[in-house]
């Protein structure tokens, strides 16, 4: 007796009306319910809205500088004088001391020694540590997901390469790698081939931040890709014929997008403080550019000149690295939660 | 088990030799530019330039400058044009402070971290928790240089509490030694605490909803034992491990930014400084010694670890 | 005569963010020693809610009870938490369903035994320590005294179920509590492990719980069945009543799913149309209504749980039909008991 196809067809569940009264349960996808937890999550949403408002702030840099400042982040004004309370001041005084804030439109938060109006060098900066904080993270993550996804898909000998050179990176520490890249780069600049990369310009350490970190992302990745692999959906995917390319991109990558949002916002926080700490020790932006950290390092240098001048580049670094963490938390739990919830009467 | 420790031993000098390979592209090849001119630092005159090209090879092949490199840091031949001292006695004498301020640093750490990861997993949920997770948040996004610079300048200079940066020997006075690290260990401590607590809180709230956990429970444990016992032991595996790591790194040159804020003068500052002089030699060898020592913590840890993590050994 | 373990409408709730779920919804049941009673059911039926409620691990902030549960006369719904701490693994013992997840992998599995004999009973460690090795040997496990030392991680499936068995007898508790224990075993392990069972009841005259959704394991050894549906008991009664004359439709969908080697094998793989009800919003009336397709105009009407079959006064169902209905809408073939697909979709 033969059996045709619609002897083998799966019947269709019944759907199960909803009667009046009772709540109708819907079901979402994973995607769905992450936005939905995360929308809940009013902190979360709060901090993301800190971190628009900074980076909008830091854009707006030129605007503060031209209506609200009158001046430019590099300009010197060591031997000028502004009215304060009436009262005629020097902005840098003969002993060298800098003024304070004084929450007016020039000088909002003071000056620095060299007499540049610390307000505006703060946006100025904060648009290079920001750059260079989110282009370092994005070119970590491209580069971490094709090296990632590779080893952990082909496994194998290639695997092994990648692997241990993920290895030998991952073997000096952060800071130090950072600092002897740094070094080395903005002495001569970088040279290889057909790229010509200067000393002082801002790819130096937006490439040696990127590169850094590329195996603190690399692993967790490569590890996901290795489960990934085991799954039945791929096994199936291989059974209809897929080859390797088009499993990788139709089964492996959007299955690490939720690991990819997860460490993005950390790894932008990481940029943002690494950028800082080689700015401080000399070995990121170069003067006369600006950046959170290297005005952190003059402050610090100064610091007895006037303690604002480390104060204000550091909370501003603060306050945007936090909130960059909170978010990434935020983001964290929407895609991984655990029932906290409250019984109701 | 001694396979495995073998093994590992065998992988961890793969990379030991890997990592020196890179140091060495790192400062001599990848870079453009004259790398004698950077060996150089400041002011060098052409005479000068000569003997560097000839005691380094930069005018042979790449693998005899190789060799070159590591013979002058594995003889200790190795000489700062900028400041003409011995590189690797230098290093040497500045160690045992590195080691003081890294130890004293991790010890204090680990404690606030478990005691804050734990406490905050009890009461997850709850205000408390929130609170300190948002200080651990706070720590996590502070850098360690800038909070120690105003805790020093705070703490230190304004207030006179405790002295204002600087080393003292302990065996000079064991108690300015200490007062002298205090606030050091603190800047340090804070990002760590933050990050480990963290991990530690989310460790145990996983393991909570675990399968033996429950059969734990109803077996008819205390809650206690069965916190200690099966929950605690379980989440602080990863710990320990990750504790190894760090503190392998703050050694290998993680505590440059604590030291150079505090003056402490230990080997991180050293690198430091000769980065400000653009002083090559120093940041070369540090480097080098900083990712060894990595290295044989990474291995070390690992070891350690298939000792507390029976399910380890078998891979 | 009172029960070892007497279950009176028990009820079990939980808040969540879509509402409040009825997960336990009114179950009565009743143990007495040298009785395997069975609780059956699909996945979200509430039967592993029911069985770990009996050891007291769903008591949280987010959960509300009902009815009682009376363990030797006393009511452990109500009791303390120490009292509670008391009663689990020294008198009422569980084996969990999942033995490479249900042990500590970090702990000696001798150390596992032992720790739940010392919980309870005053001895000295190295007491404890034996009688783990013991324990060992008594389910059976070859060299007991070395394998002790061992970890979990190093015992196959079945040796690992073993111990959890082991571990879950130490302290010779009066009722077991197996929530399927052969679920995630190999076929020939799940005999051995159902076999050790039945020994208990022989031997020890134990009193075992046993959950589970295979209805072959029901069949080999059970006593008596309770079959539960939605959070409520739709049928319940001695093996043979329910197997050779099963009242409510639900019964016949689960037995007609059961594949025969007897006889030839159906154009298609029989199963019950539709899904059960979530548990926050349940159909009115008989909640399996929407997937019976004998459903008459009574059924809009609650049915509750009342001998109908008469056969016997302990065979109760939730079915409004006479019955002779029953009866005769039970077969979907001449020898085949089972339910047909619901027709059109509601």
């Amino acid at each position: 007796m033969a059996r045709d196809q619609a002897d083998f067809a799966l019947e269709v569940p019944a759907a199960i009306p909803a009667k009046a009264g009772g709540a109708s349960v819907a079901g979402a996808g994973p995607w769905r319910l992450a936005l939905r937890r995360l929308k809940r999550n009013k902190t979360a949403l709060v901090f993301l809205a800190l971190f628009v408002v900074l980076v909008g702030m830091c854009l707006a840099a030129p605007l503060y500088a031209d209506h609200v400042a009158h001046t430019d982040p590099y300009k010197n004004h060591l031997t000028d004088k502004i009215v304060i309370d009436g009262k005629k001041t020097d902005v840098v005084s003969l002993d060298g001391i800098p003024i304070g804030p004084t929450w007016q439109g020039e000088f909002f938060l003071g000056a620095d020694t060299n007499g540049r109006d610390t307000a505006v060098r703060l946006l100025y900066g904060g648009r290079n540590s920001l750059l260079i904080g989110v282009s370092a993270a994005l070119i970590t993550t491209l580069l971490a997901v094709i090296v990632g996804a590779i080893a952990g898909y082909f496994r194998g000998f290639t695997d092994t390469v990648l692997s241990r050179t993920l290895d030998v990176i991952w073997a000096f520490p952060v800071l130090l790698l950072g600092v002897a890249l740094g070094t080395a780069l903005t002495i001569s600049g970088l040279d290889i081939g057909p790229i010509h990369v200067s000393g002082d310009s801002k790819w130096v350490p937006i490439l040696i931040i990127a590169v850094v970190y590329v195996p603190y992302m690399a692993r967790p990745i490569r590890g996901q890709v290795l489960s990934l692999r085991e799954k039945e959906f791929v096994e199936a995917a291989r059974a209809q014929g897929a080859g390797h390319l088009r499993i990788m991109f139709s089964e492996i990558l959007p299955n690490l997008s939720s690991i990819v949002i997860v460490f993005f916002p950390l790894m932008v926080a990481n940029a943002i403080l690494l950028e800082a700490a080689l700015g401080f020790l000399g070995v990121g932006v170069q003067p006369p550019e600006p950046s959170w950290g290297t005005m952190i390092g003059e402050g610090v240098d100064r610091i007895l000149s006037g303690p604002h001048l480390a104060i204000v580049p550091g909370a501003m670094l603060v306050l945007t690295v936090l909130a960059l963490n909170v978010f990434g938390d935020g983001v964290r739990d929407a895609f991984d939660p655990r029932a906290k919830i409250k019984m109701e009467a | 088990m001694t396979r495995f420790v073998v093994r590992r031993i065998g992988q961890m000098l793969v990379v030991l030799f890997a990592v020196t390979v890179l140091t060495f592209l790192i400062f001599n090849v990848i870079p453009g530019g004259d790398p004698a001119l950077r060996m150089a630092g400041r002011q060098p005159d052409p005479g000068q330039l000569e003997i560097i090209r000839h005691q380094w090879g930069f005018d042979e092949p790449v693998y005899v400058q190789y060799e070159k490199t590591m013979e002058k840091i594995f003889t200790g031949d190795l000489i700062s044009y900028t400041t003409q001292q011995d590189v690797m006695d230098e290093i040497w004498s500045r160690v045992p402070r590195t080691f003081a301020l890294a130890i004293g640093a991790a010890i204090l750490w680990m404690v606030f971290a478990i005691a804050l990861g734990v406490f905050t997993a009890i009461r997850a949920g709850q205000f408390s928790d929130r609170f300190l997770t948002v200080l651990a948040l706070i720590g996590i996004s502070m850098p360690v240089f800038w909070i120690g610079a105003l805790m020093n300048y705070y703490i230190g200079f304004k207030w006179g509490i405790l002295p204002n940066g600087g080393y003292v020997e302990f065996t000079d006075d064991p108690w300015e030694w200490f007062k002298h690290l205090l606030m050091p260990w603190a800047a340090l401590s804070i990002l760590f605490i933050g990050v480990y607590s963290r991990i530690l809180r989310s460790n145990v709230l996983d393991t909570m909803n675990d399968d033996f956990v429950r059969t734990a429970r109803a077996k008819g444990l205390s809650e206690r034992q069965v916190f200690l016992r099966h929950v605690l032991r379980n989440s602080l595996i990863p710990i320990v491990t990750l504790w190894g790591l760090d503190f392998g790194a703050v050694l290998g040159g993680g505590a440059i930014l604590t030291e150079t804020v505090f003056d402490l003068q230990g080997v991180g500052q050293y690198a430091a400084e000769s980065v400000d002089q653009l002083d090559v030699p120093p940041v070369l060898a540090i480097t080098m010694f900083g990712a060894f020592f990595i290295v044989l913590l990474n291995t070390v840890v690992d070891i350690m670890y298939a000792a507390l993590d029976p399910r380890i050994r078998l891979n | 005569m009172a029960s070892l373990l007497e279950v009176d409408d028990l009820h079990v709730s939980f808040a969540t963010e879509d509402g409040l779920v009825r997960a336990v919804d009114g179950i009565s049941l009743s143990l007495d020693p040298g009785e395997i009673v069975a609780v059956v059911g699909e996945s979200g039926s509430g039967k592993s809610v029911t069985a770990l409620t009996l050891m007291g691990l769903t008591r949280g902030p987010n959960v509300s009870f009902g009815g009682s549960i009376e363990y030797k006369g006393e009511d452990l719904l109500d009791a303390a938490d120490e009292r509670l701490r008391r009663v689990r693994g020294a008198e009422i013992a569980m084996i969990f369903q999942d033995p490479m997840t249900s042990l500590n992998p970090v702990m000696r599995v001798g150390d596992q035994i032992a720790e739940q004999i010392l919980a309870h009973e005053h001895v000295p460690k190295d007491e404890a320590a034996a009688r783990a090795v013991e324990m060992l040997e008594r389910v059976g496990i070859p060299r007991a005294r070395d394998r002790a030392s061992n970890y979990p991680h190093e015992f196959s499936g079945g040796m690992r179920q073993r111990v959890v068995i082991a571990m879950a007898l130490s302290c010779d508790p009066s009722v077991l509590i197996a929530d399927e224990p052969s679920t995630a075993l190999d076929v020939t392990i799940q005999a051995q492990i159902l076999e050790r069972l039945r020994e208990l009841r022989q031997t020890e005259n134990a009193a075992i719980i046993l959950v589970t959704h295979d209805l072959g394991v029901v069949a080999d050894i059970a006593d008596r069945v309770l079959v539960m549906y939605a959070g409520r008991i739709v049928e319940q009664g001695t093996l043979d009543e329910v197997f050779y004359n099963p009242q409510h439709p639900y019964t016949w969908g689960l037995l007609g799913s059961i594949t025969r080697l007897d006889i030839p094998p159906p154009p298609r793989l029989p199963s019950i149309s539709g899904a059960p009800p979530s548990l926050a919003a349940r159909p009115e009336g008989c909640h399996f209504r929407p997937r019976c397709p004998h459903e008459f105009d009574k059924c809009t009407e609650d049915p509750p749980l009342e001998p109908r079959a008469g056969d016997s006064k302990t065979h109760c169902d939730r079915c409004w039909l006479s019955p002779e209905d029953k009866r005769a809408r039970r077969y979907v073939s001449e020898d085949q008991i089972g339910l047909e697909a619901k027709g059109a979709i509601v």
